[in-house]
């Protein structure tokens, strides 16, 4: 398999007033074509800002580290997406090769233009095609994520469409410039569980016929369990564990993940008592020294956890965790 | 034997939507309900976006008005109608019924610190006389929802999303009341600290017994914390069981769908679900007869005619479908 893009020692931060914000300190991963790669950690681990480096999206007070690279393979070679500058060079990135679906289908949408008038803008930005052409696709991809009656639909307003369809529509806006890499942020939380049960479903078909690399952020760890082939838990900013879906959930080595899943009201056992992650996540202004997650780990090993940062250690080929607990005895 | 907190029959709620050709439209939120809230438990209420549970608990807070139907209230030492209720007893009545909001960041003024924002139920009821009683009280209550003196010092700005939800919960409990309405208390919150709250309410309900009506559209939750579950669909009430049975043998076929709808942990267990097709219909265009046979895969043409009234088998599990004892001797075939 041929990596898609690959993300290297990715650091984000902010310039604010209260000084130097971190936001991602230093994260790798690397997604091929036809994978699916989940993000999962809660509010202010950095998911987002991930993503929108990706397309090179973040605002203007974002400072990139010195080693920060993330490169995206093309047919016409790697492309440098930290690299690019003009609005023409980023094209790619922002809805040619990469594609990006929002949480709030209803803020993605502009209220006083249709659906097919944005869907034919974007697609005509991108593609060398008629007007005729570009409505010809857009009717198509929005008849093929289940909108009924698509003609109908793609001269209406976002306010006209219900929540399921408006996040299908939107979905349909982001692949007909058949994107190699799909950004999903959150797509499915806004909606009630039987439509989201729908989309993921969607999501899965569309994957198996464009091919294309997905990265599914949520908080959810059941929508990731039924959609990604790989996942990466993020806490503050640093990936703390990553690996093969199955094994992440069934086999967690970080303390954070274990208590993720363990902080999960399961349905097969009712008398399961609840057990949240202690305590609160730090603010991004008081970054913990050390592990970042020592302040609220139930299985501090010592003073190493609170001065020394964790290295990624192994724990087969293609798992691997950041604890000191699993950290590799020097040979 | 137990008590019955909160009795609802017939329970209706419409609102009058814009003026069409044929005079005012009423949209039906809340549609001749059923209902009854044991003291002391903790009951779930269930449904998608636009199923009516959040009006319907609001109803039952008199924050929105009862259209039809009855309703009352009976903790031991008060007995009130709350179709009817008004003036002092409406006030009275605002002390032993509360609400929890679902967002912790928009309800709480950014301009007053925790002590002000805990106290202010105090002071615009009248319940405390002096300063010192006040403080008395709330510092009493931040305890129990485990905030200390320095958080009350604070602004609300300061504080995460679960401490946030915790001083909502002690804004609503200052006033010392019998029955919360918990709207989607936890659903803004990260998983991790959803825990966390989740197990603050339950500890409240058995210290200070305090009856909970638990709105939420998360299932898995609602499993783990309430007594007694009962399933909305666009206004009407389609299920009610003990939590227990309900999750062991759900009869509705809409219940039946929500649970399968849930994103199963186990990666090996993918598309296993019975999915619905299409969406909730709008309340305002309601189908006839069963409101859910547009999306129901056992509908026969007798659910497009007659609605199913709300049956009770005698063993506490309720459910208005026509064949749900049909379906349930099929699937023990």
């Amino acid at each position: 398999m041929t990596a898609l893009i690959e993300v290297k020692n990715l650091t984000i931060q902010f310039r604010t007033d209260e000084g130097l914000v971190t936001a991602v300190d230093d994260v790798s991963f690397s997604i091929d074509k036809g994978q699916v790669m989940g993000l999962v950690g809660e509010s202010g681990s950095g998911k987002s800002v991930t993503a929108k480096a990706l397309m090179n999206l973040n605002a203007r007070n974002a400072v990139y580290g010195p080693e920060s690279r993330i490169t995206l393979h093309t047919e016409a070679g790697p492309v440098e997406v930290l690299k690019l500058k003009t609005a023409r060079d980023l094209k790619i990135v922002r809805g040619g090769a990469i594609s990006k679906i929002f949480q709030e289908p209803m803020a993605s949408f502009a209220p006083a233009i249709t659906i097919g008038d944005q869907m034919v803008e974007q697609l005509r930005l991108h593609a060398d095609m008629s007007k005729a052409k570009a409505k010809e696709i857009s009717v198509e991809m929005l008849d093929r994520v289940g909108i009924s009656d698509p003609s109908r639909r793609f001269g209406q307003y976002a306010f006209e469409l219900s929540g399921g369809m408006r996040q299908r529509a939107m979905i349909a806006m982001a692949l007909s410039t058949k994107p190699k890499l799909l950004i999903a942020d959150e797509p499915t939380t806004a909606l009630d569980v039987t439509i989201q049960a729908q989309v993921i479903d969607l999501m899965k078909d569309l994957v198996n016929e464009f091919h294309m690399g997905i990265i599914f952020i949520t908080h959810d760890l059941g929508v990731i369990a039924q959609t990604a082939d790989k996942v990466a838990v993020k806490y503050l900013g640093r990936i703390v564990e990553e690996g093969p879906v199955r094994e992440v959930i069934r086999n967690p080595k970080h303390p954070y993940t274990q208590g993720l899943l363990a902080a999960l009201p399961k349905l097969d056992d009712l008398d399961a008592p609840l057990t949240p992650v202690a305590g609160d996540i730090p603010s991004p202004l008081e970054r913990p020294t050390g592990c970042v997650f020592h302040t609220r780990c139930p299985k501090i090993v010592g003073d190493v956890c609170k001065t020394a940062l964790p290295h990624d250690s192994r724990v087969d080929a293609s798992h691997r965790v950041a604890c000191h607990i699993h950290a590799e005895v020097p040979a | 034997m137990s008590e019955t907190l909160i009795k609802a029959r017939d329970f209706s709620v419409g609102f009058k939507i814009g003026s069409g050709f044929f005079g005012k439209q009423v949209l039906k939120a809340v549609d001749h309900v059923d209902l009854d809230i044991e003291k002391g438990s903790f009951f779930g209420l269930v449904g998608e976006s636009g199923s009516g549970k959040t009006t319907l608990g609001r109803a039952l807070l008199k924050a929105v008005p009862i259209t039809g139907g009855s309703a009352s209230y009976a903790d031991g030492e008060v007995d009130y109608d709350l179709t009817t209720l008004a003036g002092p007893e409406l006030k009275d009545y605002r002390k032993r019924a509360q609400l929890i909001f679902q967002d912790p960041y928009a309800a709480l003024s950014p301009r007053m610190t925790v002590r002000d924002i805990i106290a202010e139920p105090l002071e615009v009821m009248g319940l405390t006389k002096t300063r010192e009683e006040t403080d008395a009280r709330v510092r009493q209550i931040a305890a129990k929802c485990r905030l200390n003196l320095e958080h009350l010092r604070r602004f609300p700005h300061a504080f995460s999303g679960g401490q946030r939800q915790r001083i909502s919960i002690a804004r609503a409990l200052v006033s010392g009341p019998k029955f919360v309405v918990a709207d989607e208390s936890v659903a803004a919150l990260d998983v991790s600290i959803q825990a966390d709250v989740l197990n603050l309410l339950k500890e409240l309900q058995r210290d200070l017994k305090i009856t909970f009506l638990f709105i939420s559209h998360d299932l898995s939750v609602v499993a783990h914390t309430c007594d007694h579950v009962a399933v909305m669909y666009l206004g009407r009430l389609v299920e009610s069981a003990p939590t227990r049975e309900l999750f062991k043998a759900p009869r509705h076929p809409y219940t039946k769908a929500l649970f399968s709808a849930i994103p199963s942990l186990d990666p090996d267990d993918r598309g296993r679900a019975q999915k619905l097709i299409g969406e909730i219909p709008s309340p305002t265009n309601q189908p006839s007869g069963c409101k859910f046979h547009t999306r129901c895969p056992h509908a026969v043409d007798r659910c497009k005619k007659d609605e199913p009234m709300l049956e009770h088998p005698g063993d506490g599990h309720e459910v208005a479908c026509h064949r749900w004892r049909e379906l349930l001797e099929s699937a023990a075939a």
